[in-house]
């Protein structure tokens, strides 16, 4: 995991979550690393609440203007997302 | 310690006699713990906090059809055992036997939410790693079996070893299976050394999840199109903001239109006892507390009851259904945009109750900046003690006429409440210019599905919200009136007094004195003096302002209504003025002890009254010279 997912597969296929739009599905394939220890917190709360890797989402809502907070399924539960936690949410399409 | 030795145990010898046996309940949030609780406890439940203080456990006893005692604790949901919140701490520290107030449960029943397995898991594998007695309540079977889920049960019991039961809280007896299994396991529950282990890696514990529903998910459940479906309309950017606004526009319109048949019964009811008792009763000073003070007085505050019951009832039925987290998403982007994390919206809803229990929900904000921004606005919104005082003076001044479909009296209330929520993100804003600092503020709310409310538990919440309103009726409103009473009585008014008696008591100098202080924004000193007490309790204030008024009264013309009184002597600009400063309202002593206590310092305290005060003065102030200046002065 310490290198970047962007640099193993095809860039034009890997998003961050934030860039899908209302609608679109995709799988994870993994989070952010992060230093930062704040920022760790979020990371491992991420994954509790199963945005683990494999796992497929799905963007039901998002928010006016510039889809800030975003509403995501994963399995059978929905999560509202800010922006910021939703970068860290690296998908394939 | 041998846990085999009988006298060197004692927890094990009383477990022999059929000591009570302690139950934790332990479980994500939203998975039906509380429902569980309640089926479980039944009527018994206790509430360990007036207001409904239950953020941090609830706890309640029942006895078992097989003889037993059983202790329930509802611990705050938890998504696991790595606490990013103070709330979850608790629950952490609680199964891990490390508060000092609350000794490690004997069986951990961890509830889990049979349609989300999968996120569910998690913790139940936490809990599973302690090697505690345990007990897993696969909940919500029915919705799960309804959309096709199958799960290989016994497999499940190997895998994560511990047995399973299936339970419908929602459902009478649907608890009947885990209380049997309950007592087998209490028989059995000694006091022993745990040496299992809470440390988790976050990773292994996925790949282990994924491994066990593979192997015990025989049909997995269908996704439940309906709630996106409603979703596509509730959490449109567009129509969601429309679906907002009706809900509120309803919720304040019945309010007062549903209220009006079991307030006026009420209101007649307290008058005409009042007369039949003052008629009963010898000329006196016993007739006087009892006509003046205590029915007049309490009473005044006791007709409020529906209103707050039909307040109450949209709040339990928007938590219920599902609805409130898909507000605070139609919200957030205004929350954030004034600096408030987006949890912060749940402990501002419950301050729509009352600020004490909104302010003890602050703990699920893991930044303590981020918290106390919270605590400082939470009694800005609106709380129910609040609407008495709304109330009155919206029932007394503002005419029953229709504008459109709406009722002007709703309206009015709707805009008192908007005032509210408007300071409160001003002050928020404020708050965030004054830190400087813009940070990154975490939402991670989950919008569970839709579900509609369960008539059980909406009568229970609402017996309880009942019971809270006429516990403090009876208890702090009362002995607030008699201690009012005897301020305004005494001393009496010396011989050949011109002044109605209570311009002589303790009170009325009070209130003369206060005077020179409230004129500027047009209170007469009634009200000076009803602010007075409703420093311990907002709604006081209604109760105050009915007894000085029965003890002004002159003459024989005894009359406990406070409606037609104050309609008759206040100028309009002094009703919309106390409206207003009721808008910020900085007297409550219970609060700020509160915010003293969560935050561990006098100081926000101390702000948060000043910076209160300094806003309804100034509020009440502008809104008595504009309606002065717009001709309200009559």
């Amino acid at each position: 995991m310490s290198k970047n997912p962007d640099t193993q597969l095809a860039p034009l296929q890997v998003r961050n979550l934030s860039q899908l739009g209302k609608g679109e599905s995709a799988i994870v394939i993994g989070l952010a690393e992060t230093v930062d220890a704040e920022q760790g917190a979020i990371r491992a709360r991420l994954l509790e609440l199963g945005f683990a890797p494999g796992e497929r989402l799905r963007v039901v809502a998002t928010s006016f203007p510039g889809g800030d907070p975003m509403a995501v399924r994963i399995g059978n539960t929905m999560f509202a997302l800010r922006r910021r936690e939703a970068e860290m949410i690296h998908v394939m399409l | 310690m041998s846990c085999c030795d009988p006298v060197a145990s004692p927890v094990a010898a009383f477990s022999a006699a059929g000591r009570v046996v302690t139950l934790a309940l332990v479980g994500n949030p939203n998975c039906g713990k509380t429902a569980l609780f309640n089926r479980l406890t039944g009527a018994r439940q206790k509430v360990a906090n007036y207001a409904g203080v239950t953020v941090e456990r609830k706890e309640g006893l029942f006895h078992s059809a097989g003889g037993r005692d059983f202790k329930v604790i509802d611990l705050p949901g938890a998504y696991s055992l790595n606490p990013l919140t103070p709330d979850e701490a608790i629950t952490r520290d609680v199964l891990m036997g490390e508060r000092e107030d609350e000794a490690a449960p004997d069986i951990v029943v961890l509830v889990v939410d049979a349609t989300n397995l999968r996120r569910n898991l998690r913790i139940v594998l936490e809990v599973a790693r302690l090697k505690r007695p345990a007990v897993l309540a696969l909940n919500m079977m029915d919705v799960a079996a309804r959309r096709g889920l199958q799960i290989d049960i016994k497999r499940l019991e190997q895998e994560i070893g511990m047995p399973v039961v299936e339970t419908v809280a929602i459902r009478a007896r649907g608890s009947d299976a885990l209380v049997e299994r309950l007592e087998a396991m209490a028989n059995s529950v000694e006091a022993s050394e745990y040496n299992g282990s809470g440390t988790d890696d976050c990773a292994v514990t996925q790949e282990e999840i994924v491994r066990i529903l593979g192997a015990v998910v025989i049909q997995d459940a269908r996704e439940n199109t309906f709630g996106d479906r409603l979703d596509r309309i509730v959490l449109h950017p567009v129509l969601g903001y429309i679906v907002l606004a009706a809900i509120l526009f309803t919720i304040f319109q019945a309010v007062f239109s549903w209220s009006k048949l079991p307030t006026d019964v009420l209101k007649d009811g307290v008058t005409a006892f009042g007369a039949l008792t003052g008629a009963w009763l010898p000329e006196g000073v016993l007739r006087s507390l009892i006509v003046d003070g205590i029915i007049a007085g309490v009473g005044s505050v006791v007709v409020f009851l529906p209103q707050i019951l039909i307040l109450f009832f949209f709040i339990l039925v928007l938590e219920e259904s599902g609805y409130l987290p898909r507000a605070a998403f139609m919200l957030d982007r205004m929350m954030g945009s004034v600096g408030l994390s987006g949890r912060a919206f749940i402990p501002l809803l419950s301050s729509f109750a009352c600020a004490v229990p909104g302010i003890m929900a602050t703990r699920t904000i893991q930044n303590p900046r981020d918290r106390l921004a919270t605590i400082m606005i939470a009694p800005l919104m609106t709380c129910s003690a609040r609407l008495p005082v709304y109330a009155l003076v919206i029932g007394a001044f503002i005419p029953e006429t229709d504008v459109g479909i709406f009722n002007l009296q709703g309206l009015v209330l709707f805009a008192l409440y908007l005032a509210g929520i408007f300071s409160a993100m001003s002050v928020a804003w404020v708050i965030k210019r004054v830190h400087g600092k813009s940070r990154y503020l975490p939402l991670m709310l989950e919008l569970p599905d839709y579900h509609w409310p369960n008539v059980y538990s909406l009568a229970l919440g609402l017996w309880e919200r009942a019971r809270i309103f006429l516990t403090r009726v009876g208890t702090i409103i009362l002995s607030l009136m008699i201690v009012m009473w005897f301020l305004s009585t005494f001393p009496g008014a010396p011989e050949g007094a011109t002044e109605p008696a209570i311009m002589y008591s303790f009170a009325g100098r009070l209130g003369q004195m206060l005077q020179a202080v409230v004129e500027p924004v047009g209170f007469n000193w009634q009200i000076a003096i009803a602010l007075v007490p409703g420093l311990a309790a907002r709604e006081v204030a209604v109760g105050a302002l009915g007894t000085v008024y029965a003890l002004s009264a002159t003459g024989d013309d005894v009359s406990v209504a406070l409606t037609p009184m104050i309609a008759e002597t206040w100028s309009l600009a002094t009703a919309f003025s106390l409206l207003a400063w009721y808008v910020f309202a900085p007297q409550c002593i219970s609060t700020l002890a509160m915010v003293r206590r969560e935050t561990n310092s006098w100081k926000p305290a101390i702000t948060m009254a000043a910076y209160m005060f300094a806003l309804a003065y100034a509020a009440s102030f502008v809104t008595y010279r504009v309606a002065l200046m717009l001709g309200g002065g009559a």
